[in-house]
């Protein structure tokens, strides 16, 4: 037996035993005469050619081909926004002309690489800029936020999902958390233009971590910040923030857009329930192409199953179940991990090597 | 009459056997598990045939391979000649030859079949196919015709998608395919595994096309980076062949539960991202020691196939009929339980059920008996009551079909689709209800099978021709 049935397949070829006897017995009937002459036995070169065959190509990239109109979507800009979280201006034409507040793209840094989702943060059409915000969170944005203005990510699809329903409804409050901001902004921009007022809340675990404060709050009429330990802004959580807001006696709050990590989507479901008070999640399952043929971003909505990629990624909060998101979420965890500390691994050993060689 | 070659015959009754990797070997890695014929063999099967008059099997194949005439050549040692008969009408040989049905196509009708077994036409393709890409025949294209300056979209890189730009860039038009995803050739790609059919094979193929001047755009999503109304404006005739990629559910309790995987995801995870070789590549599977395979079409065998060579403790087929109505192929269900899948059919799921972190922990099976035929003509399965029991296991891959994928016809107005979703078109010249705009393959049939995809493909392409050259629809008798 194979301990490791992964080493087996990627390191040496695999023995192939042939039934020998059936060979024998094949190649002893009687054929043609003079075709023996002209096409010579072939058959070990065969069984030979088709191992390599798999050796060699399952997945080199197909880009070498000369007809692929491009070879990758270029990095015009790159701004660290905070630690571990990245801000890229992408170079994408058509995403960018056509991408609306809400919706997504799905990249792949390299050819062994994995597809992730990310939401749209900003586009500007006219330069052919398509924003996206990272945080670093495991091998593929590990990854990611390791290449610089001038290189180029492998591919970027989109824009994906269906955009945020924006038109003017009265008092919009946006509620963000962590990296979910780059998508507020998005958001704020999205509404604001339509005419509504806006109030967004926008929430980080320390002052560090904050980040685009400045460019929603230029949007928003007011801008509440909320810091888990305080270091900045109200201590808190945006959930108590948004109680606040919609206790006011003067504000008839109409709706609410939140985005974020899962529990706090969660809270704010819960919070602006009982006040009946519309409100949109903007969901992050796994994904894996993004257009609806697979089923790996399924999520329970209502008690139905919704694909979040096409169906979404917006939902009524208040149908949508958090918690099966959440263990859907951590269901590969372990194997993140590793694939993560691996990359990691692997870029201190080559730091290593070259002080070394230094 | 020209002077005829003398003819051998070879009056065995059975097909000669093709070698394959010995199961117990093949389930340790992911090559391919036929390993086609020798010169020889290739030959001596070849022989059998005789050259029936009336032509049976041709009347099988969806696409009217000349089949008499490709084995005569082989038989005689005339291999180019052999591949050329090939290739007159099927544009991708090499894959047909593996993967299409043919024990219900050309082998069906084989006469030999009546007192016997029919001619191995499948077999002998592949062999015609191999032999080709083994000799490396650098075939310059220089029947391609002069350039007409019309301009057309492909949509979809699959099997139509593929046999309609190779077809119109011969004609003289340029031609552009935009794919979804990041490697092309649909199905072929992400769904049928490397053991089955190699994707040297495809690449093989797909590069051929880039030389002769096809233009692949990956990552384009039509409908959502760039609408079929925007491509009407750019392109004088396209053609949609974007597939049937909407995966079913059960429709039971507990389908959400982690380790419950459409096929679609399954296959794509392990095919198109290399999942089985984490971590040497990113994207993870995690089917676990126990898995579950519901379906018994050649999706399901191909999950199945896939799961017994991520070495697990066992995988199980549950299939709601019996052996006589499973609809694969019959030799990847011969090869499937070589490899030690149990089958456990007239069974259906009526629940996944899980545990606490909402990981799948089994499945509750009930047994069914077979009742009246009803309207395919098979015998309606019916649920035995109390007959439930739950098998214990880790995932469950869900391979029960797709429909097609709404996300392009949705915003087309002018697009009819029928109320299965699929593209309405005009049968016999393939032509939508919007002129110039052409269908065909699964998006039109459902899922259906490479040969008909790749017919259809062929007709679009004929239908666009003439759309370009003349202005006008062509009609039905093109
Ligand atoms: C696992 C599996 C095994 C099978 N085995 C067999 C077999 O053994 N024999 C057989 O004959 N048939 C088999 N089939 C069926 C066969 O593969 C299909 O009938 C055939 O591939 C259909 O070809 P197509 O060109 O219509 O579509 P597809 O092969 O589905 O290709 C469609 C392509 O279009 C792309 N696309 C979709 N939407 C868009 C969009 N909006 N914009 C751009 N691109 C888009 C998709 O990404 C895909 O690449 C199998 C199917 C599966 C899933
Ligand atoms: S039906 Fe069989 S024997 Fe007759 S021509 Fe076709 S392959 Fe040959
Ligand atoms: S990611 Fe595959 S269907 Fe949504």
């Amino acid at each position: 037996m194979i301990e490791n049935p992964r080493q087996a397949f990627s390191c040496s070829l695999p023995r192939i035993d042939l039934d020998e006897d059936l060979v024998a017995t094949q190649n002893t009937r009687k054929v043609h005469p003079p075709l023996f002459i002209r096409f010579q036995l072939r058959y070990t070169a065969l069984v030979k050619d088709t191992i390599r065959h798999a050796q060699i190509s399952i997945y080199e990239p197909i880009q070498l081909l000369p007809g692929r109109s491009s070879l990758g979507f270029k990095i015009l800009k790159k701004q660290v926004l905070a630690p571990n979280t990245v801000l890229f201006d992408v170079e994408a034409p058509q995403i960018a002309a056509k991408a609306k507040a809400g919706q997504f793209i799905i990249l792949r840094v390299c050819d062994n690489g994995e597809r992730i989702p990310l939401t749209i943060a900003q586009t500007r059409p006219a330069d052919n800029v398509v924003t996206i915000v990272v945080q670093e969170l495991g091998k593929t944005t590990f990854d990611l936020c390791r290449l610089n203005e001038g290189e180029e990510i492998l591919d970027f699809v989109g824009p994906l999902g269906k955009p945020t329903e924006i038109s003017n409804v009265g008092t919009v409050v946006c509620v963000g958390g962590g990296v979910g901001n780059a998508v507020v902004w998005a958001m704020v921009q999205g509404f604001k233009a339509a005419g509504n007022k806006l109030i967004s809340i926008i929430g980080a675990r320390e002052k560090e971590l904050l980040i685009l404060e400045d460019e929603i709050g230029a949007i928003s009429d007011e801008l509440i910040v909320t810091t888990d330990d305080g270091s900045y802004g109200r201590k808190g959580l945006v959930t108590e923030a948004l109680k606040e807001v919609l206790d006011r006696e003067d504000e008839k709050v109409s709706e609410v857009v939140t985005i974020g990590p899962v529990i706090m989507m969660k809270f704010v479901a819960k919070t602006t329930e009982p006040y009946g008070v519309p409100t949109q999640a903007s969901l992050n399952p796994i994904m894996v192409d993004g257009t609806g043929m697979c089923g790996a971003c399924r999520v329970t909505v209502g008690g139905k199953i919704k694909f979040a990629c096409v169906d979404g990624p917006e939902f009524d909060a208040h149908k949508v179940d958090f918690d099966e998101l959440m263990s859907r979420l951590v269901f590969y965890k372990d194997m993140e991990t590793e694939s993560y500390e691996r990359a990691r691994n692997e870029k201190c050993r080559l730091m290593q090597q070259a002080e070394e060689v230094e | 009459m020209a002077e005829k070659k003398k003819r051998v015959f070879n009056r065995q009754k059975t097909k000669t056997a093709m070698p394959e990797q010995k199961p117990e070997d093949r389930i340790r890695n992911f090559l391919e598990v036929p390993l086609g014929y020798t010169d020889e063999m290739a030959i001596s099967e070849a022989q059998r045939c005789l050259g029936c008059k009336t032509r049976p099997c041709v009347t099988g194949c969806p696409v009217d391979v000349k089949i008499p005439e490709m084995l005569e050549l082989i038989a005689d040692g005339d291999l180019p000649g052999a591949y050329s008969k090939v290739k007159e009408t099927n544009f991708l040989p090499a894959i047909c030859g593996r993967v299409c049905p043919q024990e219900d196509q050309c082998e069906k009708h084989c006469i030999l079949g009546k007192k016997g077994e029919s001619v191995g036409i499948g077999r002998l393709e592949r062999y015609i196919a191999d032999w080709d890409l083994n000799a490396a025949t650098e075939e310059v294209s220089s029947t391609s015709a002069p350039s007409t300056g019309k301009k057309v979209a492909i949509v979809g890189s699959g099997p139509a998608g593929l046999t309609a730009a190779s077809d119109l860039v011969q004609m003289g038009h340029e031609v552009h395919v935009f794919e979804a995803l990041h490697k092309p050739g649909g199905v072929l790609f992400y769904g049928i595994p490397e053991f089955r059919l190699p994707k040297k094979i495809l690449v093989r193929e797909i590069e051929g096309l880039a030389k002769v001047g096809v233009k692949f755009h990956m990552n384009y999503v039509v409908g959502a980076t760039e609408t079929l109304t925007e491509l009407r404006d750019r392109f004088d005739s396209i053609f949609i062949g974007v597939g049937a990629g909407l995966p079913w559910f059960l429709g039971i309790p507990g389908e959400n539960l982690n380790g419950v995987y459409s096929s679609n995801e399954y296959l794509t995870r392990l095919n198109l991202m290399g999942a089985f070789n984490f971590p040497e590549y990113d994207t993870p599977v995690k089917p676990g020691q126990r898995i579950v395979v519901v379906g018994a079409g050649n999706t399901a065998m191909d999950s199945a196939r896939i799961s017994q060579r991520l070495n697990p403790e066992q995988v199980t087929l549950v299939y709601r009929r019996s052996r006589a109505e499973m609809p694969a192929r019959v030799e990847e269900i011969h090869h499937a339980e070589e490899e030690g899948i149990q089958f456990k059919l007239l069974h259906t799921p009526i629940e996944i059920v899980g545990n606490d972190k909402g990981n799948v922990t089994g499945v509750v099976l009930q047994k069914m008996e077979l009742g009246e035929p009803d309207a395919s003509g098979r015998r309606r399965p019916l649920p035995v009551e109390g007959s439930e029991f739950t098998l214990e296991c880790d995932s469950v891959v869900v391979a029960l079909g797709c429909s097609p994928n709404p996300l392009m016809t949705k915003v087309e107005p002018d697009l009819e689709v029928s109320r299965r979703e699929t593209i309405v078109v005009n049968e016999v010249t393939m032509e939508t209800s919007i002129p110039g705009v052409f269908a065909g393959g699964d998006i039109v049939t459902g899922g259906a099978t490479v040969i008909l995809a790749m017919g259809a493909g062929r007709l679009a392409a004929k239908g666009m021709h003439h759309f370009m050259m003349t202005g006008s629809s062509p009609e039905a008798e093109v």
